[in-house]
């Protein structure tokens, strides 16, 4: 059904509300049209007119900078006019329903809606209630997906790996709230990756991970070890205290990644992190400029992926 | 007014009688079985032809939303909702607004609803002030006032004194306790199962354990005040596994499971379905399938449909933020025909769950039919096939996760205090 919900009849991306149940198919057009995009960025002039006259509204129920930032980069370099609504701040603070506001926005002419959301489902919600010719992006929903996020990283690890056949990948940290995870082991198994672990103290990761196709490491010793990409998740300032993990020194001591960890991995791993990076927290800030990094270029490659998908759910891309 | 129900087959758990019989009913009860009794003119007649004839369904939670809460559904509504789905009999829990806490509150609330038509209103009263987990409210007038047990609906009691000091004083009048069994603090803000679905979705959970760690302090505290108990919604394998153990102790407990968590799992929580946001959460396969047969081999007492009639905009939200339960009263008969077919059991042993032990446990005189006893009957076609939808749904609220499916038994006719309350315009 939530795959449905993405996909117009004729197997086409209509909504990207989750990476989860959409086609290995649709998830390597996505990353192929990127690739046609990342040139655009290199040009004097950045700009194509996919979406000229295409009004794309930015709707964070949630605050964020980075992403909301190439949300917009990537909706002007398609040519769309685009509208930010700071909405953490606004229309529901005065008791406006989700769909009421929605509701009111669609009457002002838009054609996309770029949404975030504290609630895990909240642009399923929407994509169920606008107009036809309406596509919803999801840019982070509660603790359920962030599917641009996860794309930006297959994109990364295609870019520097040539593929994901046969790879190891770690994932480390706070699996348990994070919608980044989510969507990365969702990407990651629909796209032939032989291995994909999760790493982290039991606290941070859910009940049932396994049920997700994942292998369930504690040590980082035995969960990064051979791995060709290792990705650090964030951990939140709020996590540290409280019963979930007892300091972030400790944390940092057994889980952060550093220079000595990363002999475990091989030679050639790749490093990724989603951002914003808590240095010396979950990783070291040697590692995070060290020649493994990767973290900068997966910020560029976002641009050019939320052209990919805000370009074929506009009915238009590759 | 002088009933006659002719032609009808006629199944009482509680007499195990399933035959067909003519029933005659004067002045508010029962006057005959087969045969009627000496000059007896009938005002009205009823062909029960091909339609079961049993006591009418004695439901043990359905929320009136009165007082209070009337944007949700209204007490006439729901009252109304409940005959049409069979029920003659309904407890009603203390989650008002305000809560059952005060005699004045249930005295009112008797007044309106004796007013009213629709079936027998039995309210619970609160277990503590304002359900707040402290201070004891006064049992004993509450009581007086027409409360039939005490509970906390779903709040907490987090300070296990009071619990404990609950169930000494409720054990000096022999008042019944209601609990549903919630770690405060293990289920906190979860609205899913701990489990597959909320793996992938991210949802904040409930662990099996919030249960089955309150399930564990009640149980130890009724083996130590001896108060009776009546355990609400049951949800999991592991507490199933305890009431079975309590039960073979000689604990004086029964329980309940909600109708929906015989048929529903997590894997129904997919999609972010908000009409699947229950409380308790639908928790794993294996545990639905431990309560279909905890139910089908007695641990688990009856059925009850843990009514909650929520307005569509309390719905239309992100699932965790949506209000929770479900609207029940018209589909506990049809849901409890269907687990009985889908377990191998008969109409007797079905309506058993939703008739004689319910009755028992709130104890009341019904869910029974014999010379002498009210006339709170039910009759309905257990072949008649109905879509659940907001158009066939009598009640306010159409929050309902079957709706859009075909569900197989509609009541006809419901007769109440020897009146015919509800006459079905179908078939």
């Amino acid at each position: 059904m939530t795959a449905n919900l993405q996909l117009t009849e004729d197997g086409r991306l209509r909504h990207l509300l989750t990476l989860e149940g959409l086609p290995a198919r649709i998830l390597t057009q996505i990353l192929d049209t990127a690739e046609s995009f990342v040139s655009i960025g290199e040009r004097e002039v950045k700009k194509v007119p996919l979406l000229r006259g295409k009004a794309v509204f930015n709707l964070f129920f949630e605050n964020s900078t980075r992403t909301r930032t190439t949300f917009e980069i990537a909706a002007k370099r398609l040519s769309a006019d685009v509208i930010n609504l700071n909405i953490a701040t606004s229309a529901t603070n005065k008791g406006e329903t989700l769909l009421d506001t929605v509701a009111n926005l669609s009457a002002m002419q838009a054609d996309m809606f770029v949404v975030r959301h504290a609630s895990s489902g909240a642009p399923h919600l929407i994509a169920r209630h606008v107009a036809p010719h309406i596509s919803v992006v999801n840019a982070g929903d509660g603790r359920c997906a962030h599917p641009t996020q996860g794309l930006l990283d297959m994109f990364t690890i295609r870019h520097y790996k040539g593929g994901f056949h046969n790879l190891r990948v770690a994932i480390v940290g706070d699996v348990l709230h994070s919608r980044v995870a989510r969507s990365q082991i969702h990407a990651l198994t629909t796209l032939g990756c032989p291995e994909v672990r999760v790493v982290a103290p039991r606290t941070l990761l859910p009940r049932d991970v396994d049920s997700m196709g994942v292998h369930v490491h504690y040590t980082m010793a035995t969960g990064i070890k051979d791995c060709d990409v290792i990705i650090m998740l964030r951990l939140q300032n709020e996590r540290m205290q409280g019963a979930l993990l007892p300091s972030a020194g400790e944390y940092y001591k057994y889980w952060g990644l550093t220079e000595d960890k990363l002999k475990l991995a091989r030679p050639d791993a790749i490093v990724m992190h989603p951002g914003p990076m808590n240095r010396g927290v979950e990783i070291d800030s040697g590692v995070a400029d060290g020649k493994h990094s990767v973290i900068l270029p997966q910020v560029t490659f976002g641009i050019a992926v939320r052209m990919a998908v805000m370009s074929m759910v506009s009915g238009g891309g590759a | 007014m002088k009933i006659h129900i002719k032609n009808g087959r006629v199944i009482d758990p509680a007499s195990a009688i399933d035959q067909q019989l003519d029933i005659y009913i004067s002045a508010g009860h029962i006057v005959g079985m087969g045969s009627a009794p000496a000059n007896f003119h009938a005002n009205a007649e009823i062909d029960a032809a091909g339609l079961v004839v049993c006591p009418g369904l004695v439901d043990l939670s359905v929320r009136l939303r009165e007082p209070g809460l009337e944007y949700m559904a209204t007490l006439e509504s729901e009252m109304h909702a409940a005959a049409v789905g069979g029920i003659t009999s309904l407890a009603c829990p203390p989650d008002t607004d305000p809560p059952l806490d005060e005699p004045g509150l249930v005295e009112m609330l008797k007044f309106r609803a004796k007013n009213s038509p629709g079936p027998r209103v039995y309210p619970i009263g609160a277990l503590t002030w304002k359900l707040k987990g402290e201070r004891l409210t006064e049992m004993a007038e509450l009581s007086e006032a027409g409360c039939m047990a005490f509970s906390q609906a779903d709040a907490p009691i987090v300070d296990t004194t009071v619990l404990l000091r609950a169930m000494e004083y409720a054990y000096t009048f022999g008042f019944p306790l209601w609990l549903r069994p919630q770690d405060y603090y293990l289920a906190r803000d979860g609205v899913v199962h701990d489990g597959v679905v909320s793996a992938r979705f991210g949802l904040p959970s409930i662990p099996v354990p919030a249960e089955t760690v309150a399930l564990q302090t009640i149980l130890l505290l009724v083996r130590e005040t001896k108060a009776r108990v009546h355990l609400c919604r049951l949800s999991s394998r592991a507490g199933v596994e305890m009431v079975r153990r309590a039960k073979e102790d000689g604990l004086p407990v029964t329980c309940d499971v909600g109708i929906h968590h015989v048929h529903l799992s997590e894997m129904d929580t997919s999609d972010f379905n908000a009409n699947c946001h229950l409380i308790p959460p639908l928790r794993s396969q294996r545990d639905r399938d431990a309560i279909r047969q905890a139910l089908k081999d007695g641990v688990i007492d009856c059925i009850c449909s843990d009514h909650a009639p929520v307005d569509a905009n309390a719905k239309e939200k992100p699932f965790q933020e949506s209000e929770a339960g479900a609207t029940g009263v018209e589909l506990l008969l049809p849901l409890t025909l269907k687990w009985a077919a889908e377990t191998g059991l008969s109409l007797t042993q079905a309506l058993d769950r939703v008739t004689r032990r319910p009755a028992a446990i709130l104890g009341v005189d019904a869910g029974q039919l014999a010379v002498g006893k009210p006339a709170d009957l039910c009759l309905f076609d257990p072949a008649a096939g109905w879509t659940v939808s907001n158009k066939t749904l009598a009640s306010l609220g159409k929050n309902s996760p079957f709706l859009g499916m075909e569900l197989q038994g509609r009541v006809r006719y419901t007769v109440i205090d020897g009146h015919i309350d509800f006459k079905s315009n179908h078939g």
